[in-house]
């Protein structure tokens, strides 16, 4: 792998970030698995694309793309506790009509931002190469995210949140409506998928209609990846193996597409293969480490 | 105080599986009473409990609580006055938060949840001395995850937690059920300890008539969703275990037979 490919693949993986910790926010804390982020990543994008496009500041497209998110993982969330649909299926639904919203919001299948403004600019204008500017800012940002985040499942509210998604009826009996506690969070985590959607597309110059297929296998993807690696004890421990398994994610996937075996080589197409092997790996990954240990 | 009337609730309604729980419950809880509720398997008391608390919707009837009516409000809302104890040890207490984490949601029963920090180093202190009344050691275990605790640690940190925010009515429902003996009867004293250190007014499913007996001020028997027995001071303190077991039987149109006293 080259250096350019490690940096590309840092930059993902920090992109994708936010995603992941949304992904694990709902699925892990509020054991609601919601597929809506395939369709609110690309709304983020849509949105921000358009807005840079029409003059507004790259930093509060970014605010309006999180807005959009969260707007949308409502609609799931309001679709699951008001209307009494399977939270699977409600997120199905959102995810297909966001499909359709993605391309009202662009007008276009896709969206260039060539020679338009974006968060990197300072960075680039600075003097820092595109590869470095990329990776450092969206650390940066992520790890603001993860904290943010940190802070928030700690908070009185956040504790609700906790106990929404492992005891619904401890929490109902303590006073909390767990229907509002889980249309903000599903509201948030997709808040955060739209977020990264804004950043991929800056960073990569577009936003494209299908940027979002495969989002949530992504996600799961990294978190699982994290977990298995970096263990998952406390909610600290499991945010930030969440982020840096987006990282790792994004690491293996790069590094199993520079392999070269004789002729053979993986090609992007393989990609949804690797992924599986991926995830199927990190899960029999402790198992195995127990049956070595118990012999 | 809490005015029960006409309360009726049916299951399955309109379809073939259709169970009437509650046939029409009329009950006035003074403040203060300690009510004990006995009746055999299906009688309803469980129902009860779970429609006083707003967990199942009720097809008729009326629910007042200190002049309020809370028939429309749902559980969430009715939680600032109704606190309760399941009879499933891990129901009351959030299992993957911690010992602290459950008191702080419990501390904020019926008022908002915010954005502050969820526990608060004065907190503490304060669940700190709560815990020592409990006697089980828990003070010292407050980062502990509840999920690591027994049944009966569980129980007793449910029912700590259900009066850190004083209820205007205690709902426990066969709380000690799933316990061993020497457990239950350890919480069973705390409840009774607690109950009248801060003057509760209380609801108790019990199986055990002695125990139905002994508690409390008054007691209720329900059968097949109507109560069938309301007798409370003297009335109850005369009563006897084999008085109960005999309308118990005769309820079900059978004889009371003093074999029978084996299984209480
Ligand atoms: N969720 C439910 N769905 C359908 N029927 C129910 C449900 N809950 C209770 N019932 C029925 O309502 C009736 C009353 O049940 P309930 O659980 O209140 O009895 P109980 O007095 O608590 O009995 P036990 O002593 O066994 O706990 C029973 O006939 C029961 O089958
Ligand atoms: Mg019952």
């Amino acid at each position: 792998m080259t250096f350019y490919a490690f940096m590309g693949a840092l930059e993902q993986g920090f992109a994708y970030g936010f995603l992941v910790l949304g992904v694990y926010l709902t699925f892990r804390v509020l054991d609601f698995p919601d597929l809506t982020v395939d369709g609110s990543l690309p709304l983020g994008a849509a949105v921000s694309a358009v807005a840079i496009s029409s003059g507004v500041d790259p930093w509060v497209s970014l605010l309006l793309a999180l807005g959009a998110g969260f707007l949308a993982g409502m609609v799931t969330g309001i679709l699951n506790t008001k209307f009494g649909i399977l939270h699977l299926l409600a997120s199905i639904l959102t995810m297909i009509a966001l499909y359709s919203i993605n391309l009202r919001v662009m007008g276009a299948p896709n969206v260039t931002l060539l020679g338009k403004p974006t968060v990197l600019d300072p960075l680039l204008n600075a003097g820092l190469g595109p590869f470095a500017a990329a990776p450092l800012l969206f650390g940066v940002l992520s790890c603001l995210g993860l904290l943010g985040l940190f802070w928030l499942l700690h908070t009185a509210y956040g504790l609700a949140i906790q106990a929404t998604g492992a005891n619904r009826q401890m929490i109902t009996s303590q006073g909390v409506n767990a229907d509002h506690v889980i249309i903000f969070t599903v509201g948030l985590s997709n808040g955060l998928a739209a977020l990264s959607g804004a950043l991929l597309c800056q960073s990569q110059g577009a936003a494209d209609v299908n940027m979002g297929i495969g989002t949530i296998v992504a996600g799961l993807a990294s978190v699982i990846v994290g977990e298995t690696l970096f263990g998952c004890r406390s909610v600290g421990r499991a945010l930030l193996a969440a982020l840096l398994g987006s990282a790792v994610y994004r690491l293996a996937i790069a590094l199993a597409l520079s392999l070269k075996l004789g002729s053979f080589s993986f090609t992007p197409s393989d990609l949804n293969l690797l992924t599986a092997l991926l995830v199927v790996g990190a899960l029999i990954l402790p198992q195995l480490r127990r049956k070595v240990l118990w012999r | 105080m809490i005015g029960i009337s006409g309360l009726s609730k049916y299951f399955h309604r309109g379809s073939v599986n259709e169970v009437l729980a509650l046939g029409g419950i009329d009950l006035q809880v003074r403040r203060g009473d300690f009510i004990t509720v006995v009746g055999s398997n299906g009688a309803g008391k469980s129902t009860l409990l779970n429609c006083l608390a707003g967990s199942y919707p009720i097809d008729g009837g009326r629910i007042v609580i200190d002049d309020c009516d809370v028939t429309s409000w749902p559980e969430h809302r009715r939680a600032r006055l109704i606190s309760r104890v399941f009879q499933d040890p891990l129901k009351g207490t959030c299992g993957s938060l911690s010992i602290e984490q459950n008191l702080a949601l419990a501390a904020r029963r019926g008022r908002p949840h915010g954005l502050g920090l969820g526990v608060r180093r004065r907190d503490r202190d304060a669940f700190r001395r709560q815990l020592a009344q409990l006697g089980l050691g828990l003070e010292e275990r407050l980062k502990d995850q509840v999920g690591l605790l027994s049944g009966g640690q569980r129980q007793a940190l449910t029912l700590l937690m259900s009066t850190l925010v004083r209820p205007q009515i205690l709902l426990l429902d066969e709380h000690t059920a799933a316990l061993d003996p020497k457990t239950a009867l350890q919480v069973l004293e705390l409840t009774e300890k607690m109950v009248a250190e801060l003057h509760l007014t209380a609801l108790m499913v019990t199986h055990n008539m002695r125990q139905a007996l002994q508690l409390g001020n008054r007691l209720i028997m329900l059968h097949g969703g109507r109560v069938i027995l309301d007798i409370s001071g003297e009335e109850k303190d005369r009563m006897t275990v084999e008085g109960l077991l005999q309308r118990f039987y005769a309820v079900r149109g059978e004889t009371f037979d003093s074999d029978r006293m084996l299984l209480v």
